[in-house]
Order: C-alpha cells, then structure tokens, then sequence
C-alpha cells in the first residue's frame, strides 16, 4: 500500500529488505483488507520460512526421542538437537556448547536460575537488585524467590528519559547484594541497558548478573565473554523461530555446581530406591523429553539470522526506531515514553495520546490493518513509574519498512478523528 | 457513522455517569482487567431494603470500560444484591448496544464483574470465560 501522505520514507539501506520479507510468509496476509503491517514483534515475532521448513523436515523424516536408544531415527533426532545447541552457543559467544539450557522461554530460564541458583545460595536478609523496567519475567521469580527464603528486593531506579540511574545502582550495589537482574533492551522503553558495565560493577560488588535477552537477541550481536554476565536468557519465538523454545546460557562453573531445577528422565546419572544422583550439565537442566522440534526450528532461525549479519539487523533496528521517533513526533497529543530520537535507544517505541487509551488506539489501528500492542506490556512497575495504567507499541522487527510506519502514523490520525480531536 | 465508537460510547468515555467516589459506602470493589491493567473502583450504598440508593466508580480505562460501566450504573438504583448478582453479560451488552469482539469483551464486563464482586464481598467470575471453540477449525476458517 502507497503511504496517502506527502510523507518522504527515510531509506533504510542496512537490510536487503524485499528478500527478507520475502522470507515471512504471514506478511502476505492481508488484514482487514490491507496488507498487514505487523508491528508487534516485540511480543511475538512471524516465523521465518527457513525455521518453518527446518521443523517440517524434522517432522516428517527425522522424528524420534533423544539420547535415548541406538536406532537410526534416534541417533539422527540426538544429532539434530544437539546440533541446534551447538548453533545457539555460536550465535551466542558462549565458550563451551553445555552452557546452552533449552528450556521452555526466557521466563522459564529465569525461574530456573531462581529456584536452582537462588535456593542454594540466597538467605534472609540477602538483597536482589531489579530495575524498575523489567518484565513481569524478570520480577516475579525473584519476588518468590524472596518471599521463599527472606531476602529483599532493591529496585535500581531510571531517569526522566527512561535510562538506568547508573550512580543509584552504584549505591544499591554498596550494599552487596547477591544478585543483579537486569533487562539488556527494554520491552517498552527501546533502552539498551549498558550490560557489560554492569557486569563489570556487580562484580567487583560481589554480585551475579542475570541479563533478560529476550528483547535484545531479535536486536544485537551477542558475544557472552564479551558482555561478562553469569546468565542469560533468550526466547525463540521473538527471533523468528517457534513457541516453546528459549535458552539458558550460564557460565560453566556456575551451572555445575547448581542442583537440578525439574526431576524426572534424561537428568539423572543413577536412580536407586534410596536415592538419585544427577547427570552433568547440560541434561542436569533439561528433564523429561525436550521440545526437539522447536530446538530444531529456532537454531535454523538463528542460522537466517546469521546469514543477513547481526550487525545489520542492529542497524535495521536503529533506522527504523529513529523514523518511527521522528514520525511520530508530529501526530499532534502524542507522548513518547523512553529516550530520546539519536540516543541510540532501539525500538520499541511506546506512546500514549491525549484523550484516546491505548486500546481503542491498537483496536483502531488494526481496522488499517496496523498491529501494535496495548496494555501494561508486562511491566506494572515502570508503568507505576512512568505515571500511566496502558500505552501503546509499535515494535519492529528486520521485515518492518518505513512504509509501514507511516501506515501507523495515518492510523493514528484516523484515531483522532474517530475520537472528534 | 463508526459502527464501534458511536457518538453514546464516545459521549459515556469523554463525561461517564456516576463517575467518582461515595464515602462510605456499604459495599465496594476494585479490579483489574488483567490484559491491559486497567482499573475501575465501585463503591455502592444501600438503602434500608438493602437495594442499591447510589453507586459511583473512578478509575482508568478505554472507551470500551468506561461507556459500560457508565451505562450500567445508570441502570441499577432500587436493585438488591441478589439482583446484582444475577445480571446476565447480555445486560451490559444491550445497553452498549454494538458488536464486541472477544478480544475486548473483558473490557466491556469489567465494570459488572467489579458490581458483583462488591455485591459478593469477593472476587466473582468474569461473564465471558469457558467459551472454548476447536482449534482445527479456528485455523481452517483463516483459510
């Protein structure tokens, strides 16, 4: 669809961008009537066709249960999985491939390193730093994990543009908390945390870093020596690949010396009448039939993924956050929640406007075939902070064109004039 | 004419009726719709029959949450608390009087389920849950 305004399209230069969309076939669906401009990434992204027939294949031919049996069928599923870690831990810069956990999403990766990390090693009276702009998935374990053991949770706190207060985490981390969680890019906010500084800082404090890379492995090259955490977390259906599917990195030592998190098959070593003694890591962490499949279609996404280069799908990202910023700027009522336009900050891009809440904004916008999401985004603690109960998003992915901004842009205007502004 | 935002679902979000908060009031309650966080308080006081004299709500919410629950609380002077609780979702959904997709149906039953939870004491059930279709033919209607 032609833009209806006099609006010139920035060129976005960084991606070859008809072969990548070329590559999603849910793009060709129309919505409402219209091509569908999907920008609600952020919450899930559309799968890309190499993931699509990587699981096909898988599927139809290769099927069988790991690590398990010396059949032929089982030997090529083991070969498979185990090759689908084997592409995660080099997307990732992980040293070793058995600091790759698949698990079950990002929020499961974290529960894991809170029940199994947190039990064993966090007391009463022992402090959790958090951000105020973290994920439901990034508070919600830890506040158990507290309310289990009777430890406390300190709240490091953002600045007026929505970056971390970085001398007020300094204070937090006088007082020798055992762990930091922290997002790497913010789900509402666009920021991208200074990660590897806040490794480096917690360290010297004594503390953990876990890192929330569920928004930030769609985004950013990853390099796990370079960014200096001790875990971190990341999803499979926010980087083109399927549900039920997210990995755990974690550094070797730490995940050795961590006791199990789930008990059944494939995790143990012995088990006898009188007890159990557990397999090494990385099956330790992965008990009962893993989701093979979906292992499978999300190393094949990281694989596409590698093939455009992460530092472009960065840059992507940057342009299109930077034309969305400057877009939308000029829909009159319009607020920006987050950092500024040429900061550096990626997408998404959070907004409210005056007079319309945001879920008659999304309900309006999908009539122009415009997919944001509204609500709370799962951050009630930034949404307490940022003074507002729901905001809009628009968030991006390497499909997204400016084009499709501006189809949001005109929905937004239409928006108004539904609502008489 | 917007078949969704007609003018009396604009005219309740821009000036809802009964908007606001009663001191002391008999019963109360407040709630949230867990999508989308927004928030409605009810207060209620009763009369010596027990039936609702005045009722008043505040809080945060779209066109869609804030017009029924304006629209309802017009409706329920004289009602007794067994009434309150008997309301079926399809009295809310005449007085809005437009089609509501399930994806904002929780918008339009905030307001009732925060009426009944007050008339209860206690969280009641949300109108709209259990209706469940079959997933092959949810995909196959896509086509």
């Amino acid at each position: 669809m032609e833009p209806l305004g006099a609006k010139s399209s920035a060129p976005v230069a960084a991606l070859p961008i008809e072969k990548v969309r070329a590559a999603f076939p849910a793009l060709e669906r129309e919505v409402n009537g219209k091509p569908v401009a999907y920008l609600d990434s952020g919450a899930s992204s559309q799968r890309v066709l190499a993931s699509i027939q990587a699981v096909d294949r898988y599927e139809r031919r290769h099927h069988s249960n790991v690590h398990r049996g010396s059949h032929t069928l089982s030997a090529e599923a083991t070969d498979a999985y185990e090759g689908a870690r084997a592409t995660v831990a080099d997307h990732i810069g992980a040293g070793d491939r058995r600091e790759v956990l698949f698990v079950r999403n990002a929020t499961e990766a974290i529960n894991l390193v809170a029940r199994a990390w947190g039990d064993a090693n966090v007391g009463p009276g022992d402090r959790i730093v958090l951000t105020e702009m973290e994920h439901h998935s990034n508070i919600v374990p830890w506040q158990q994990l507290a309310e289990r053991v009777g430890a406390e949770i300190e709240w490091a706190p953002i600045d007026e543009e929505g970056l971390l207060d970085m001398d007020a985490l300094a204070t937090l981390l006088e007082r020798g908390p055992k762990l930091v969680a922290v997002t790497h890019v913010s789900n509402v906010l666009g920021t991208e945390n200074p990660v590897a500084e806040i490794a480096r800082l917690a360290h010297d404090a004594g503390a953990l870093v876990l890192v929330d890379g569920a928004q930030s492995a769609p985004k950013l090259p990853l390099d796990m020596a370079e960014l200096g955490a001790d875990f971190f977390a990341i999803t499979g259906h926010k980087l083109y690949g399927p549900t039920g599917i997210g990995v755990l990195w974690g550094k070797l030592d730490l995940l050795r010396a961590m006791p199990p998190f789930l008990g059944g098959g494939s995790m143990i070593r012995k088990v006898t009448r009188e007890g159990t003694t557990y397999a090494d890591i990385p099956a330790r962490f992965e008990a009962g039939t893993p989701a093979i499949t979906q292992a499978i279609g999300m190393a094949s996404a990281l694989r596409w993924l590698d093939s455009l280069g992460m530092e472009a799908v960065r840059e992507h990202e940057q342009e299109i956050a930077d034309y969305a910023l400057e877009q939308l700027a000029e829909v009159p009522g319009l607020r920006i929640f987050g950092p500024p336009r040429g900061s550096g900050r990626l997408g998404p891009v959070s907004f409210e406007i005056d007079g319309i809440h945001a879920h008659d904004v999304s309900e309006i916008l999908d009539r122009h075939g415009v997919a944001v999401r509204a609500g709370h985004h799962c951050a009630q603690i930034l949404m307490d902070r940022l003074g507002v109960s729901a905001t809009a998003r628009a968030s991006f992915g390497v499909y997204t064109t400016p084009e499709e901004i501006d189809r949001l842009v005109e929905g937004l205007e239409d928006a108004r004039k539904v609502f008489g502004l | 004419m917007d078949e969704l935002y007609r003018d009396q679902i604009l005219e309740h979000y821009k000036r809802p009726h009964n908007f606001g908060h009663l001191d002391q009031p008999d019963l109360e309650f407040e709630d949230t719709n867990p999508f989308c966080g927004d928030e409605q308080h009810v207060t209620i006081r009763l009369d010596e029959d027990d039936r609702v004299a005045e009722i008043a709500f505040e809080g945060k919410g779209c066109a869609i949450s804030t017009a029924a629950t304006s629209l309802l609380t017009d409706e329920l002077a004289g009602k007794s608390r067994e009434e309150l609780l008997r309301l079926p979702k399809e009295f809310v959904l005449e007085l809005l009087g437009i089609e509501i997709s399930a994806t904002r149906m929780k918008c339009a039953m905030l307001g009732l389920k925060i009426v009944k939870s007050a008339s209860l004491g206690q969280s009641a059930e949300w109108e709209d849950e259990g209706e469940a279709g079959d997933p092959t033919e949810a995909v196959a209607d896509l086509g």
